[in-house]
């Protein structure tokens, strides 16, 4: 299990590596000198020259290229200061470092999806389990039925309903803001209320649909069965014998929605206002701000690949066949 | 003990001996295309000690019948008809937490495929164990010392450390002995087999079919052993009854059955079976024709599409008539006792050798 790991983690860092030189180089090839675009109106040669020197714009691709690389584990020196590491860089546009950028940014981020995926989670595997245990019945066809509808729904359809009932229109919440969790837990999951649950209302769909087919699959399982046959409650044979099977696809699921979000919900981010790695992420490659626009990417490449990990150590402790002897 | 002893005309054949007595039995299922009569009027009784095997094609009703006793079916789209009586207890309207006392503890199955039967995710020893906790209330340990004992007793080598082995991690022929340790653990008086060698491979069969055997004279269990090879159940069974479209078409004992049978379906059965020292000239006959359709099985003799001998039959009794099947020895058919005995002396015999 540990060799697996330790293989798992070296790929990872590969892989991590390929994404930061696809990007680097991916971004070189926009037809557009990087120091003009910072350069603004009154732009001198010499003014360029300039700019592009503090950029360091001035050095071969290659050579910028492993500045980058090599920033991340040791840190860089910039004329501003000293960035240390994990440096991912100076924006071209507001001079600021790239990881501090990130950092602020994340907090907004780590709650959105922390919060929807409490809620997500909790109705979505409830509702799908209920839906499947009395299937065929009047509540396994409401629970299906609207989980259907809501599915079709979109972030940016319920969100300006739900701002328009809630905030607009009686006033009963206020527009969704971020404030820190250390500061006031209470404030922090009031101002992330309506952002939570219009996201979760969506995943939720999803995550019903998913449970029920899975669990009622798994329930015509021969094994399940078998547990039958033993004359187990049926309780227990829906929860140990079906549900355990049910997990994996689950997990599988679980692991690139929490991947997705936690590198930025940009839709729900625009949607409500708040700025979080979503917004980061468009509103740099829209200025062709390339460390930032790498920096996120490399951000978000890491909880893919973390998450990649965990899956599949999950998986190892769901199903014994999986696990590495 | 089968039915054979019993005197003819004797209705509901629940002797004193008879442990499950399965009379009239009619199983339905509806579906989208309609209703699937998959069991339609059967009955036959099983001893204490004794082997009654039931054989036919797939879709004959064989495993329906024995999921049925054991209340396995899908209760929202199957009707169930008829008496089922285990030990002087009824069965089809037993309730679902009677059906889990019993289950696994009176009566065990042991079904055809290990690989799927057995969960991946719980240890052999932990899947053996759990019905005896469930039915006896014994505590983890002890259960996990049964557990064992159990593995020791259908012979997989080192039970001590291979109780805590995963299926996967066990052979063909080891799982399906870690099946039966888990039907026996608690001791069951019926043990019902469906198929329980056919995902095996000979040699491994053989072996499983002496397991059976043996714990069958240790434990005194009645065994219903459900296979469509007749080869295992000449070797297995005490008493046989033959299935097609979800009746019981011909019965007795087995030796008598093989060696004497006497419904065309059965003749049809041995003639297609390859035979160890037959010529290799001799074609195998399959019987000719699809089995039927249970949505819309055939009027009269549900037979009678396929069967060769409807000419024998005066007027059209075949398709519109169904035969009965006697007490005892019996075949459902309308040919008579000499037809049947001279028909198959003639046409059928020559070709079995």
């Amino acid at each position: 299990m540990l060799q697996f790991l330790v293989r798992r983690l070296i790929g990872a860092v590969v892989i991590m590596f390929l994404i930061g030189a696809f990007t680097f180089f991916l971004f070189y090839t926009i037809p557009q000198d990087f120091a003009e675009l910072s350069c603004g109106k009154n732009c001198s040669p010499e003014n360029i020259a300039v700019i592009r020197e503090n950029l360091g714009l001035d050095k071969p691709i290659t050579a910028q290229f492993w500045e980058f690389m090599t920033g991340i584990v040791a840190g860089r020196d910039f004329a501003q200061g000293h960035c240390s590491a994990p440096c991912l860089g100076m924006s071209f546009d507001s001079g600021e470092f790239v990881w501090d950028s990130i950092m602020d940014r994340f907090p907004l981020t780590l709650s959105l999806t922390v919060g929807g995926l409490v809620i997500f989670l909790i109705l979505g595997l409830g509702s799908g389990l209920l839906a499947a245990w009395k299937r065929g019945t009047a509540a396994d066809k409401l629970v299906s039925g609207a989980s259907i509808v809501l599915s079709s729904f979109q972030i940016y359809f319920l969100g300006p309903i739900v701002l328009g009932i809630l905030v607009y229109q009686s006033g009963i919440m206020e527009n969704p803001s971020y404030k820190p969790f250390t500061e006031n837990p209470v404030t922090w999951a009031i101002g992330l209320l309506i952002p939570w649950l219009v996201m979760a209302t969506i995943f939720t769909a999803q995550y019903t649909r998913m449970s029920r087919s899975t669990m009622i699959e798994q329930l015509q399982e021969e094994h399940v069965r078998t547990a039958r046959a033993k004359g187990m409650k049926q309780r227990y044979v829906f929860f140990r014998y079906a549900w355990r099977g049910s997990l994996i696809p689950i997990v599988t699921i679980l692991g690139m929605d929490l991947s997705a979000l936690l590198s930025g919900a940009v839709v729900t981010e625009f949607t409500f206002d708040l700025a979080g790695i979503g917004r980061l992420a468009v509103d740099s490659s829209l200025t062709k701000d390339l460390p930032v626009t790498m920096g996120v990417m490399l951000f978000g490449a890491f909880f893919i690949l973390l998450l990649n990990i965990l899956v599949d150590l999950a998986y190892a402790y769901i199903d014994p066949r999986v696990r590495l002897s | 003990m089968s039915t054979l002893t019993k005197t003819e005309g004797e209705t509901a054949p629940t002797g004193p001996e008879s442990f499950l007595s399965v009379s009239d039995l009619r199983v339905r299922f509806s579906t989208e295309d309609g209703i699937v009569k998959a069991v339609d009027g059967l009955s036959f009784d099983v001893a204490r000690g004794r082997t009654l095997g039931i054989v036919g094609e797939s879709g004959s009703g064989k495993s329906v019948t024995n999921l049925t006793v054991l209340g396995l079916h899908n209760p929202k789209n199957t009707t169930v008809e008829g008496e089922i009586v285990l030990d002087g207890k009824e069965l089809v309207t037993a309730t679902e937490k009677e059906m889990e006392k019993l289950r696994g503890n009176k009566v065990a199955m042991i079904f055809q495929d290990p690989l799927t039967a057995l969960s991946p995710y719980y240890t052999v020893g932990r899947q053996i164990a759990e019905p005896f906790m469930k039915h006896t209330g014994a505590s983890k340990k002890e259960a996990r010392a049964r557990a064992i004992e159990m593995l020791t007793k259908v012979g997989i080598p080192q039970p001590k450390s291979r109780v805590d082995d995963y299926p996967h991690q066990f052979s063909g022929g080891m799982r399906q002995r870690a099946m039966i340790a888990m039907a026996l653990v608690c001791d069951p008086d019926l043990l019902i087999a469906d198929e329980p060698t056919t995902a095996l491979d000979v040699t491994v069969q053989a072996q499983i079919l002496d397991l059976l055997k043996d714990l069958q004279q240790e434990f005194g269990s009645a065994i219903v052993f459900i296979t469509h090879d007749l080869g295992v159940i000449s070797e297995m069974a005490d008493d046989l009854l033959v299935m097609y479209a979800g009746r019981a078409v011909e019965r007795g004992s087995t030796a008598e059955v093989l060696r004497r049978p006497r419904h065309p379906y059965t003749w049809g059965l041995l003639s297609s079976m390859p035979r160890l020292g037959g010529s290799i000239d001799q074609a195998l006959t399959p019987i000719p024709g699809t089995p039927p359709s249970l949505l819309n099985p055939p009027s009269g003799c549900p037979f009678h599409p396929r069967c060769a001998f409807t000419g024998e039959v005066p007027g059209d009794r075949c398709s519109t008539e169904r035969p009965p099947l006697g007490e005892g020895r019996a075949a459902a058919c309308h040919l008579t006792a000499e037809q049947k005995q001279t028909f198959f002396i003639d046409k059928i015999q020559p070709r079995l050798r």
